[in-house]
C-alpha cells in the first residue's frame, strides 16, 4: 500500500462522473445468464474444495468413520447375524455404505449455516453473481465427500474379503446411486441449514431424523428378526430400499425395483426441498 | 445537477428491526468522483444505511439509486457498479489471500489467467505479496483490512463503499489507508465511507453527513460542520464544582453559545466561535466569584459536534457524565 502508484486505481473507471455502461468490458445487465450461473456455481464449488484442502480434519467423518464402522460392525455382529464374517460382508458393506454416506450429507447443512454467518457471505451477496451460486457450489463440493466415503467403504470391504459378484461396473453404479441419493437428501439438511439459527441446531435436528432412519432399516440386520410393527416401518423406509438396491447391484449385478424406487425417491426429495431451500435462501441472501 | 451525476441518490431510506427504527428517513446525495463521509456513533445506522445502498438489505421505506439505477429494481446492475468493504472482514479466512482474490475475480467473470494476474497486482499494490499464500488466520488486523479493500477493487467499480475502513488500525496504517482512498478518488472512483472519527471525515471527505439514531442531523463540508460548532472549544475546570451551573450560565451570557456543554470529569467544554471573547469571559467569571483551576482552548472534537447538533454526546460515556452533572 506504500507503493507510489496504485495500478488498479489508475485503470479506474473510464469516465469519472458518469455511470459506466460496462464493467470489465461487459455490458451492464440486471440478469445472470444460465451459463454464468453454472460458471459461478463451479467457482463456488472450487472454493468448497479449497476449504476441504485447507482443513483436512473436516474429512474425518468420511474417512475414519467408514473404516472404523466397517471393521466394528463386521467383527461384532458378523458371527451373530450371518454365522460368519464372510457371509455378513455382502449384507453389511452396502448397509454401512448407505449409512455413512447419508450421515455425511448432514455436514452440508451445518457448514452452510456456518458459512452464511461469515462476513464473506456479505461479499458474495454484493457481487453481481447468480444468487444461487453459493448454495449450489456448497452442494456440489460435498459430492466429493460422498465419493471419498463411498470409495473407502468399498475398499475396506474388499480388504476384509468381500467379493462383489456383480462386477466392478455394478459396484461403480451402486456407488453412484448412493452418491446421487445422498446429494438429494443433502437438500433437506441444506434447508435446515438455511432456516436454522445456529449450526449446532442443524446438527441436532438432522441427527434426530437420521438416526432412526438409518437404524430402523435393513442396513445392519435381517428384517425378519424384528417385531412385525417395526417391519412395517422398515419396509417403507426409503433407506431400506436404497440398501436393497445397492445389495442387488453390487452382489448380484441386478438392477431391481428398489433402485428405481430409490432414484424416484431422490427425485421427489429434490423436487420438494430444492425449491423450498432456494426460496428460503433467497429470502435471506 | 442531474441524477446521473450522482453516484448515490437516496431519499427517505427507512429500515426497522422489530420496533427499532435503525435507519429513519435518510436522504443522501453523493456526487460522482467525490469522497463522502458518513459520521456517526455506535448504532447510529451507518452499516444499515450502507447495506441498503449496497443491495444487501431491503429498505422498508424510501428509495435509493446508484448512478441512476434503483437498488431494488436494478440490483443486478447496481452490484456491477459497486465494491463493498464491510465493517467486518468480508474475505474467506479458510482461504489464502491470493485464493480469495482469484475466487472473487473468477466470480466477476475474469478468466483464470486474468484473475491471477489482477490478484497478484493487487497484492503487490497493497504490500501483501509476501503473505499471499499464508492462511488468513495469521493476518494482522491491518493486513486483513487491506485485503478486504483489495477484494473490492478487482472489478474497478466506479463506486466503493467502505464501512469504517480504519477502525482498529494503528496511526501509520490508518494514514496509508487514507492515501489509498485518496488515490482511488484521484483516479475517478467515488468513495462513500463511514467513520466514527471527526478527524477522519475532516481529512478525507468532500462532504459529510452526520447521522444519529437513524437520522441525518447535519450535512455539509467539514468546514461548514465545524463552523456550526464554533471554530474552537473552550475547556475549563472549576476550583469548586458547585459553581458549575453559574459558570455555564456565564459562558452562555458572554459567549452566546446555544446547545449544551460537554462534561468530561470535572472539565466543562463549550464551543466558541471567536477565541477573542475568552478575555471577556475570564473577567466576567472573576467578577461573579467563580474560580478556575484550569483553562484551555482546543479544536472541536466529534463530541462537541455531536453535542452541538444533537444535544447529546457521541460516546455513551459522555452521555452518562452529562447526566451525572445535570
Ligand atoms: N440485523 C439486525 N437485527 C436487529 N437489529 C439490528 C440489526 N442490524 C443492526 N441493528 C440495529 O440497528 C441499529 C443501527 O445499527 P448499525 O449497525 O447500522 O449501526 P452503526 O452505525 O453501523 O454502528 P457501529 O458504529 O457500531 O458499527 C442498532 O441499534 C443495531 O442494534
Ligand atoms: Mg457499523
Amino acid at each position: 500500500m506504500s507503493t507510489a502508484s496504485l495500478d488498479t486505481a489508475s485503470r479506474g473507471p473510464a469516465s469519472p462522473g458518469s455511470p459506466s455502461d460496462s464493467v470489465l468490458g461487459r455490458p451492464l445487465t440486471n440478469s445472470v445468464s444460465l451459463a454464468d450461473t453454472v460458471s459461478h456455481s463451479l467457482s463456488m464449488a472450487k472454493r468448497g474444495l479449497l476449504k476441504i484442502k485447507r482443513t483436512p480434519e473436516q474429512l474425518i467423518d468420511v474417512t475414519v468413520q467408514p473404516i472404523i464402522f466397517t471393521l466394528m460392525f463386521t467383527y461384532i455382529f458378523g458371527g451373530a447375524i450371518s454365522g460368519d464374517i464372510a457371509s455378513y460382508l455382502p449384507v453389511i458393506i452396502p448397509g454401512i455404505l448407505v449409512q455413512t454416506v447419508i450421515t455425511t450429507s448432514v455436514v452440508t447443512g451445518v457448514q452452510l449455516r456456518e458459512d452464511m454467518d461469515k462476513g464473506v457471505f456479505d461479499r458474495f451477496r454484493s457481487l453481481p453473481i447468480a444468487r444461487i451460486a453459493p448454495l449450489a457450489g456448497a452442494l456440489l463440493a460435498d459430492t466429493v465427500r460422498y465419493t471419498i466415503a463411498t470409495t473407502l467403504t468399498f475398499v475396506m470391504g474388499f480388504i476384509m474379503g468381500w467379493r462383489a459378484s456383480g462386477g466392478i461396473g455394478s459396484v461403480v453404479l451402486a456407488g453412484l446411486a448412493v452418491i446421487v441419493c445422498a446429494w438429494a437428501i443433502s437438500w433437506i439438511f441444506a434447508f435446515f441449514g438455511v432456516i436454522a439459527r445456529t449450526a449446532s441446531s442443524v446438527q441436532g435436528i438432522s441427527m434426530i431424523i437420521l438416526f432412526p432412519l438409518t437404524f430402523l432399516s435393513n442396513a445392519f440386520v435381517p428384517v425378519e428378526t424384528m417385531p412385525d410393527w417395526l417391519q412395517g416401518f422398515v419396509h417403507v423406509n426409503p433407506i431400506s430400499h436404497l440398501v436393497t438396491a445397492v445389495r442387488e447391484l453390487a452382489n448380484n449385478g441386478v438392477v431391481g425395483a428398489d433402485l428405481v424406487i430409490s432414484l424416484i425417491g431422490a427425485a421427489v426429495i429434490v423436487a420438494v426441498f430444492a425449491p423450498l431451500t432456494v426460496r428460503a435462501y433467497m429470502r435471506k441472501a | 445537477m442531474t441524477s446521473t451525476e450522482l453516484a448515490v441518490d437516496a431519499t427517505g431510506l427507512v429500515k426497522t428491526f422489530g420496533t427499532n427504527r435503525a435507519v429513519d428517513g435518510v436522504d443522501l446525495a453523493v456526487r460522482a468522483g467525490s469522497i463522502y463521509g458518513v459520521l456517526g456513533p455506535n448504532g447510529a445506522g451507518k452499516t444499515t444505511t450502507i447495506s441498503m445502498l449496497a443491495t444487501l438489505l431491503r429498505p422498508d421505506g424510501g428509495s435509493a439509486r446508484i448512478f441512476g439505477h434503483d437498488v431494488q429494481r436494478d440490483a443486478g446492475i447496481v452490484r456491477q457498479l459497486i465494491g463493498v468493504t464491510g465493517q467486518y472482514a468480508s474475505v474467506d479466512d479458510s482461504l489464502s489471500a491470493i485464493e480469495n482474490l482469484v475466487l472473487f475475480g473468477r466470480l466477476l467473470g475474469l478468466s483464470g489467467r486474468d484473475a491471477k494476474r489482477i490478484a497478484k497486482n493487487l497484492l503487490d499494490e497493497f504490500s501483501l505479496s509476501d503473505a499471499a499464500t499464508r492462511p488468513l488466520k495469521k493476518f494482522s488486523g491491518g493486513m486483513r483490512r487491506r485485503l478486504d479493500l483489495a477484494a473490492s477493487l478487482i472489478a474497478q467499480p466506479p463506486l466503493i463503499f467502505l464501512d469504517e475502513p480504519t477502525t482498529g488500525l494503528d496511526p501509520r496504517t490508518r494514514n496509508q489507508m487514507w492515501d489509498t482512498i485518496r488515490r482511488l478518488v484521484a483516479n475517478g472512483s467515488t468513495v462513500m465511507l463511514t467513520t466514527q472519527y471527526l478527524d477522519e471525515a475532516d481529512q478525507l471527505a468532500d462532504r459529510i453527513a452526520v447521522i444519529d439514531t437513524g437520522r441525518v442531523v447535519a450535512e455539509g463540508t467539514a468546514d461548514q460542520l465545524k463552523a456550526s460548532v464554533g471554530a474552537s472549544a473552550l475547556q475549563v475546570t472549576l476550583t469548586d464544582a458547585h459553581d458549575t451551573d453559574a459558570a455555564v450560565q456565564t459562558m452562555r451570557d458572554v459567549l452566546g453559545f446555544r446547545g449544551n456543554p460537554a462534561f468530561r470529569g470535572d472539565q466543562i467544554s463549550v464551543p466558541m466561535a471567536d477565541a477573542d471573547r475568552v478575555t471577556d469571559l475570564l473577567v466576567e467569571l472573576r467578577s461573579r466569584g467563580i474560580h478556575l483551576a484550569e483553562m484551555s482552548v482546543q479544536k472541536p472534537t466529534l463530541d462537541e459536534v455531536f453535542l452541538s447538533i444533537t444535544g447529546h454526546g457521541a460516546e455513551p460515556a459522555a452521555d452518562e457524565l452529562e447526566g451525572a452533572h445535570a
